[in-house]
């Protein structure tokens, strides 16, 4: 079971940082005074991939909010950092970022010190 | 200045870089609220979460845990913290978002120690070094990179 929910964390998280990720780069660069994020705001309810990121969240909070039922923290949190690896190699893949050497080993660095964090 | 960049700034309100870049200490400072936010939301729901009756599967219950104030804190921060990072992801790639906000790890942990008196051992300590490291090396790349879409 910890496994099937695990999987449904992944997918939901990876899923929805792309969707958010390619539908803001589309945006334009966008401001963070109050008129920012009302506009914001009204892009999460009427972009239908905002609103599918949305949807996918949701299902990976409620997976996680069962994993930690049934699996200790200490499995769940490492675990599910391992969609930082999966992301990055998405987003030089699907999103088209160049992923330097530098970049990668800081993301590997960061989701190695998460892993020590959840020891 | 060209159609994309009177775009962005029809778009934001405000007046993109020289170059139709946001500035690095822009993107830092946002990077900043993004981690303070969803550390803070998080604390503040976790604590409104025990503080408050037990939840279990009823879905009444969450609307009961509503009810605490530590619990609408923590989700209007949360709000708050989606919707900047989503201006974030709207200037910079989600390959150089991921790690260098990865640091909210190391700020939940601290704060953890201090409101939920929990204990910090030498592994994570030795972990908040590596993040740390790890984030320091992503901030230096470029927030943007020419192949993105």
């Amino acid at each position: 079971m910890k496994w099937l929910l695990l999987a449904i964390i992944v997918v939901a998280t990876v899923l929805a940082d792309l969707l958010q990720s390619h539908e803001m780069k589309r945006s334009g660069t966008q401001s963070v005074n109050a008129r920012g994020l009302a506009r914001l705001l009204r892009m999460l309810v009427s972009r239908r991939y905002l609103v599918l990121a949305i949807v996918c969240m949701a299902f990976s909070f409620f997976a996680f909010m069962a994993l930690v039922q049934v699996a200790p923290l200490s499995f769940a949190v490492p675990a599910s950092a391992a969609t930082f690896v999966l992301e990055t190699l998405l987003a030089k893949l699907i999103l088209k970022e160049d992923v330097g050497k530098r970049r990668a080993f800081g993301a590997l660095l960061v989701l190695g010190g998460v892993l020590l964090l959840a020891r | 200045m060209t159609a994309e960049q009177s775009s962005a700034v029809e778009l934001s309100g405000t007046l993109p870089s020289a170059s139709g870049r946001v500035s690095k200490i822009k993107t830092l400072s946002l990077v900043m609220a993004v981690v303070l936010l969803n550390s803070f939301g998080n604390l503040s729901l976790a604590w409104g979460m025990h503080h408050a009756d037990s939840v279990g599967t009823n879905p009444l219950g969450y609307l009961r845990a509503m009810l605490n104030p530590s619990v609408d804190l923590g989700i209007c921060l949360l709000i708050l913290w989606m919707l900047t990072r989503m201006a974030l992801l709207s200037w910079a790639d989600l390959s150089f978002v991921l790690p260098v906000t990865g640091s909210g790890y190391v700020l939940s942990a601290l704060l953890g120690k201090v409101f939920l008196h929990e204990a910090i051992s030498s592994f994570h300590w030795l972990g908040i070094f590596v993040i740390f490291i790890g984030t320091a090396m992503v901030g230096t790349t470029n927030q943007k990179t020419e192949n993105g879409a």
